[in-house]
């Protein structure tokens, strides 16, 4: 079932103009050491912001004081225009972490996992089965609703976790280093999925090693060094290998472009 | 049968057992998915001190049996025992087995110390310790009655922010579920499950009547579900009949109860064992394209000609 992607955004998007997401000065002391020293950035409708730095400097941390998950020391997180708190409308904000916990040995069906992902601080029901598979579907896991996600591999799981978060069709979304253990096909899923959304408005920050699969999807990069912005502007090139002379660019870019023409997927379909 | 249906004594036993039988392991499949599958015994241990001090509240108040204040007194205890452990493992400050360790012995040490300020003996404490369903009351089956509906609204009610606290904490936080009132609301409904239900297992018993149905149910469940509904099958049924046991035979019935669901779970774990062969050499995968192509090594090798 194909999604027509409107022009406009969706009403709920609207209402509000302004970024809709803002981190300023933050600051975050995890077990008495300081990870990120007075981060501060924007993030607007519709826009696909990068979150890029090496190991430990302070990119998952940053999402997860984002959504509330770990105290800051200082500074302050808005969505929507409102401080996130008990106003934060949570139900259209979405998250997908690293990976799944792991496993206590009750088995809990991909089903269940993603149904779980429908719960916000306002709703305390849990999603349909019908829109938990639907939003299975658009990561191609639809066939294995009822298969435990711990007898999944790590993609697999991955791929659970995103549609998880598809599930209530965020107007922002977070996502931390989604591409990590799954295949190209369905980190080209995740691509155009991400683009569906980010054109029905749905502004998305995530956290990436690798920006290659993401290129001309991306609007803006936020670089993290030591817990500080050392960059915020135009994504920087893939590689830098890349970009040096005589390396010859021989590999054929699948391109965004064409991700985004073949784009019919729905995501949708769950009203 | 009928001899055993006709008394009303064993009428209340049999019922009490089948309630606890069936809550509990709904409580224990919620700790067992949290990584608390020891809380039922470190709230059972807190009760104790529960139990004493209420026999101390009983005796200095002057009444005539002080231990009519014994169950109120383990239900206040291990409510804020459980949900204490709860807020000290939140706060981070230590983890949750130290704390749960720290619970185990405090809760003994404080029940043999307060039973003996009391005027009891550590012997009094023994009724508590393995139950006593042979003196089963109309008031305590009243109470188990009440408990048993109270744990299952909620945990029914509230199943799906209790099972992603449960599941995966931090995405419930991210969600902006308050994990920790959820997390609370767990803690306190199993410590009423254990204060309630020492009456029919035991102190020391009650834990395992919520944790291994749980256990014996995940070998043949495939969803958190249905691992809830088999676990607490199998938990009525182990009660009645462990209870109905020992009607014929003089055997402590709370742990008649345990060894008969811990044979279960022994002989279900034997049972996969040789049930589970390794499925012959298919595709686990056949939605999947092959990304790369081998080659097909079952052939021989030819060399190519020179």
């Amino acid at each position: 079932m194909a999604l027509a992607v409107p022009d406009s955004q969706p009403a709920k998007a609207r209402d509000f103009l302004g970024p809709v997401f803002r981190a300023e000065e933050v600051g975050v002391v995890l077990s008495g050491q300081q990870i990120l020293f007075g981060v501060t950035f924007d993030v607007d409708p519709g826009e696909v912001v990068a979150l890029l730095g090496a190991n430990g400097s302070g990119k998952s941390t940053m999402v997860r004081a984002a959504l509330g998950v770990i105290p800051m020391s200082s500074g302050t997180v808005s969505a929507f225009g409102s401080p996130l708190g008990v106003g934060t409308d949570w139900s259209r904000i979405g998250y997908v972490p690293q990976r799944m916990p792991a496993s206590t040995g009750i088995p809990t069906t991909a089903c269940e996992v993603v149904r779980a992902g429908m719960l916000s601080a306002g709703r305390l029901r849990t999603g349909s089965r019908r829109q938990a598979i639907a939003a299975l579907e658009v990561m191609g896991m639809a066939d294995r609703a009822s298969q435990p996600v711990q007898q999944m591999s790590g993609g697999q799981q991955q791929r659970v976790l995103i549609a998880r978060a598809l599930i209530r069709e965020p107007d922002l979304l977070f996502l931390d280093e989604p591409t990590s253990g799954i295949d190209l096909s369905t980190v080209e899923t995740l691509v155009d999925t991400i683009d569906v959304m980010r054109r029905a408005g749905t502004a998305v920050v995530v956290v990436l090693h690798e920006t290659e699969p993401f290129e001309g999807l991306i609007d803006r990069a936020i670089v993290l060094r030591h817990g500080r912005v050392v960059h915020d502007g135009p994504p920087p090139p893939a590689r830098a290998a890349h970009a040096l002379p005589g390396h010859v660019h021989g590999h054929p870019h699948a391109g965004p472009r064409r991700w985004r023409d073949r784009l019919g997927l729905a995501i949708g379909d769950q009203e | 049968m009928i001899e055993l249906l006709g008394s009303a004594l064993m009428q209340r036993a049999l019922l009490a057992a089948l309630l606890v039988g069936a809550t509990a392991p709904i409580i224990g499949t919620y700790l067992v998915q949290r990584r608390l599958a020891l809380l039922g015994d470190g709230i059972g241990h807190i009760a104790l001190t529960g139990v004493a001090a209420g026999w101390l509240a009983g005796a200095l108040a002057g009444l005539a049996t002080p231990e009519a204040l014994a169950l109120p007194g383990a239900v206040a205890v291990a409510v804020l025992g459980a949900v204490g452990i709860e807020w000290v493992r939140a706060k981070g400050r230590i983890t949750g087995d130290v704390a749960m360790a720290i619970l185990f012995y405090g809760g003994i040490a404080g029940g043999v110390l307060l039973i003996k300020i009391a005027g009891g003996t550590s012997a009094s404490l023994m009724t508590y310790l393995f139950g006593s369903i042979a003196t089963v009351s109309v008031s305590d089956l009243l109470w188990t009655t009440a408990l048993a509906g109270l744990v299952l609204t909620v945990s029914f009610g509230l199943r799906g922010p209790l099972f992603a606290v449960s599941h995966d904490e931090e995405f419930a936080k991210a969600s902006g579920l308050p994990v920790q009132l959820f997390a609370s609301v767990l803690a306190a409904l199993a410590a009423l499950t254990v204060t309630v239900s020492m009456r029919v297992v035991g102190l020391l018993l009650v834990s395992a009547l919520m944790i291994v149905p749980v256990a014996i149910a995940q070998t043949i469940t495939k969803s958190f579900s249905s691992t809830m509904a088999i676990a607490s099958a199998i938990g009525a049924a182990v009660s009645v009949v462990g209870l109905s046991i020992t009607y014929w035979h003089d055997l402590p019935p709370g742990a008649t109860i345990v060894v008969l669901a811990i044979g279960l779970y022994a002989a279900g774990s034997l049972f996969q064992r040789f049930r589970r062969q390794p499925t012959p050499n298919t595709d686990p995968h056949p939605d999947l394209d092959d990304d790369v192509t081998v080659r097909d090594t079952t052939t021989p090798f030819q060399e190519p000609p020179p």
